[in-house]
């Protein structure tokens, strides 16, 4: 169904400029028919991609072969599973998937605002047309998903292993939903600009919206972090990797943002400051996007070469300078409401935390596009490596983690330095404890990492206490038993309580991070069967080889006994994939088949204290090279029955005369945090986005209704 | 490439589709005039319906602040009264939009309602 495929992308585009221009035209005649037939435009622009996207789904599932984009990324053999990931593994899928998210959210913000906000909704409706328009234009002219083949191969090149993982069925969504959720904001701060109306009901309106996108592209960055330590074989979970970091950038300035938020929700100041930050982070979004799509920086993330750099440049470019005149020429109507009150008071909490959190993203960005800057003044591409960010990013996140423990434990407005103390003294203490309590365990050989596990005390008993102190004020009013009081409290005020638990995972996450960088202990050894090597005080053995065929792919493997101090401790199996390989060049079919792109299976024992990992990184090959060589010679087109009974007979001599082996042996502490944190912070988010019911927001209303109605200052 | 009246059916039943959603508004008969006045009071009411519900949030907060011991008694009482004053020159001007202006209250919200919760 190629052409219906391509019938939908030209009606989305069409849909998308029509839409476009009946907003605007509603938006500046008053006409509101003419504002809900754009808004509807969105609606229709979700539901023909719909029909795009599930066009190219059956082409991958069918493997339809006469599209270009199902031949060069699946084949026959790929499992079903990776059939329909496989979609948005190429730029041309992965651009439509962008769009059709686009168009799903922008749907259903629109349907939720339709009764609100009527002179700021249409100039929003129009922005996120624009972006509709934009790459329904670049799967128009650029980039088609429905290009046909010519002439129709037999066979598919097959998906690229490295994504095979299961993780990579659900990234690429969650990221894509985080950067498209992320232009709602930026397309009702941009309404909000044009038609002047910069009060509080934008950013109410759009603060939920930018609170999915943080939580989407944060779940995004952690599913590709765990991808990244348990697919690629390095052993870590970050890389500082260009399109990494264009991830973390928008997801960075978006936390400054829902911070902030609340200071202009609240006091009417920080104006510029917070259309400025939706501004940055919806660019930052699109800026991701073309990181990704434009090959203009190396990364094992992004597509590679293409031709979609410019026009996605001459986006940016218009939203950097559409923003900037806009903030500039409404500047009189951003104007601060009210002062900053006290130093000591969370709003002053909020704007350091914001401070931090910029100054994070500008070493990001400086790090990231430092390549391209050194080319263009010297001629020579420099690359920064992990120790440079290191330098700049631990001692700026240790700032920002301290800030997360004081910021709940401060009052708005004015906090009493008598308040302060009390509310510091048990925060401050077990930061105290665990510090001492550390250093003589040893731990003061690494300074940062000490101060971040101080840091993150003070936030989980800062928290704690906060919960504790919650609760307990509820039950003195409602008398209700302890566990009723404090679901009662979160209930009811799920935004800050639901943060505080954010708070609380991004601590034990960090503590993830410190303490498996700063007490790693990895080795790359090479063994032979019988042979053992020590890590961190363990003693790992390479027991036996192993051979799998399942599906397409062979693996060649290892079995690795870990002991510690003559105790047994865990069996790890390891092992590399092997697939079959149209792409790569040189030899026969089984040469290509052995030096074509493998994948890595971890061996992992994960632990709360620690993971014990493995990786079996080379496989000496020497001894396999004749047996390789002579069944390429006497085999030269050897039908895939026969390919399949030379790959299993090279197996079996791998079985049978084990080479020796190459092997990355890594002991991490407390690696699991950062997972468990990431859950934390996951459920924190869920739970300040879930909505109140309406019936509880009424009753909050009235209750408040009344107590202004009686005289002011008693309380 | 070969003529599939299927896939010409069917693009024109998604052609179809799409016209009728996007048409829809602009067939059905005018209904209220869509004056600006209208639009500028509607826009008005539901900023300071904004503004009221971050201000009674905020009334909220600072109990619970003080409840939790992060603002002593005196502090929370010059808080509250200030917040509470704040909060009644919202209703105060949403009244007054409501006196003056027809369909003022946007959001789903009338602008009498408060009127009537604070009286």
């Amino acid at each position: 169904m190629p052409t219906l495929g391509r019938a939908c992308l030209i009606l989305a585009l069409a849909a998308a400029l029509y839409g476009i221009a009946a907003s605007l035209y509603g938006a500046r005649t008053g006409r509101r028919d003419w504002v809900a037939s754009g808004r509807r435009s969105v609606y229709a622009l979700a539901g023909i991609l719909t029909v795009a996207f599930a066009v190219l789904e059956a082409a991958f599932l069918r493997s339809d072969f006469s599209l270009d984009v199902v031949a060069g990324h699946s084949s026959t053999s790929t499992p079903l599973f990776y059939k329909a990931a496989a979609a948005w593994s190429s730029q041309e899928g992965s651009l439509l998937l962008w769009v059709w998210l686009l168009s799903l959210w922008s749907s259903l913000v629109l349907f939720l605002t339709r009764r609100r906000a009527r002179e700021v909704a249409p100039y929003a409706t129009a922005v996120l047309l624009g972006f509709g328009a934009f790459f329904s234009g670049l799967t128009v002219f650029f980039a088609n998903p429905f290009a046909l083949s010519n002439p129709v191969p037999p066979e598919g090149m097959g998906l690229n292993p490295l994504l095979r993982h299961p993780s990579m069925m659900i990234h690429p969504p969650m990221l894509y939903s985080g950067y498209t959720l992320f232009t709602v904001p930026f397309a009702f701060a941009i309404g909000a600009l044009l038609a002047r109306r910069l009060d509080a009901e934008w950013i109410a309106l759009t603060r939920r919206f930018a609170l999915a996108a943080w939580l989407f592209l944060g779940v995004g960055i952690l599913l590709g972090a765990r991808w990244s330590y348990v697919e690629l074989g390095w052993g870590g979970y970050w890389g500082w990797d260009p399109v990494e970091n264009a991830s973390l950038m928008p997801w960075l300035t978006g936390t400054a943002l829902l911070h902030s938020v609340m200071i202009q929700e609240k006091r009417g100041m920080l104006k510029v400051w917070n259309v400025s930050l939706v501004l940055a982070t919806g660019t930052l979004a699109v800026l991701g996007t073309f990181l990704v799509r434009s090959g203009i920086l190396n990364s094992i993330h992004a597509f590679g070469a293409s031709t979609l750099g410019v026009p996605l440049l001459v986006l940016i470019g218009a939203m950097v300078a559409g923003s900037v005149w806009l903030v500039v020429s409404r500047r009189a109507a951003l104007r601060s409401e009210h002062q900053l009150d006290s130093l000591l008071s969370r709003e002053a909490i909020f704007l350091f935390n914001n401070l931090v959190l910029v100054g994070l993203c500008v070493v990001v960005f400086w790090g990231t596009f430092f390549p391209l800057i050194s080319k263009a003044v010297t001629g020579d591409e420099a690359s920064i490596g992990a120790p440079w960010f290191d330098d700049y990013m631990v001692p700026l996140t240790l700032v920002l983690v301290l800030l997360s423990g004081i910021g709940p434990v401060i009052a708005w407005r004015a906090a009493s330095p008598r308040n302060l103390a009390r509310s510091f003294a048990a925060p401050l203490g077990a930061a105290l404890v665990v510090g001492v309590g550390l250093t003589l365990a040893g731990a003061a050989a690494r300074p940062l990492a000490l101060g971040m596990f101080c840091a993150a005390a003070f936030v989980a008993v800062a928290v704690g206490q906060e919960f504790w102190r919650g609760t307990r004020a509820r039950r003195a009013v409602s008398g209700e038993p302890a566990p009723v009081a404090l679901g009662a409290l979160v209930r009811r005020n799920r935004r800050r309580y639901g943060g505080y638990l954010v708070h609380v995972g991004m601590a034990v996450l960090f503590v993830g991070v410190a303490a498996s960088s700063a007490f790693q202990h990895a080795r790359d050894v090479r063994l032979t069967p019988g042979r053992s090597a020590r890590v961190g005080g363990y003693d790992v053995t390479y027991v036996r080889p192993t051979v799998g065929m399942v599906s397409e792919k062979l693996s060649l493997g290892a079995v690795l006994d870990v002991s510690r101090a003559g105790r047994h401790v865990a069996t790890l199996r390891t092992s590399r994939g092997y697939y079959p390989s149209q792409g790569a060049t040189g030899g026969g079919p089984i040469a290509r088949f052995f030096g074509g792109e493998s994948t890595t299976e971890v061996g992992l024992r994960a632990g709360m204290r620690r993971d014990v990992w493995s990786a079996l990184q080379q496989i000496d090959f020497r001894s396999l090279e004749p047996f390789i060589r002579e069944a390429d010679r006497r085999f030269p087109a050897a039908s895939p029955q026969l390919q399949g009974f030379l790959i299993a007979s090279i197996a079996q001599h791998y079985e049978d005369h084990p080479p020796a082996a190459t092997f990355r042996l890594i002991v991490s502490p407390l690696v699991t945090w950062i997972w468990l944190g990431a859950l934390i912070v996951a459920g924190g988010a869920l739970i300040a986005l879930w909505p109140a019911p309406a019936v509880a927001r009424a009753r909050v209303r009235a209750i408040y209704a009344r107590r202004l109605a009686r005289v002011p200052g008693q309380a | 490439m070969r003529f599939d009246p299927l896939q010409f059916v069917l693009v024109l039943a998604v052609l179809a589709a799409a016209v009728a959603l996007i048409s829809g508004p602009l067939r059905a008969p005018r209904g209220e005039a869509d004056d600006a006045g209208s639009h500028e009071a509607q826009a008005d009411a539901a900023a300071l319906e904004a503004a009221k519900e971050a201000k009674y949030r905020e009334i909220r907060e600072a109990e619970l602040d003080f409840r939790t011991g992060k603002l002593s008694r005196e502090d929370w009482e010059a808080v509250d009264r200030d917040l509470r004053s704040e909060a009644l020159e919202i209703l105060g001007r949403l009244d007054r939009l409501g006196a003056d202006g027809d369909g003022a209250g946007g959001g789903g919200q009338p602008a009498r309602s408060s009127r009537h919760t604070t009286s």
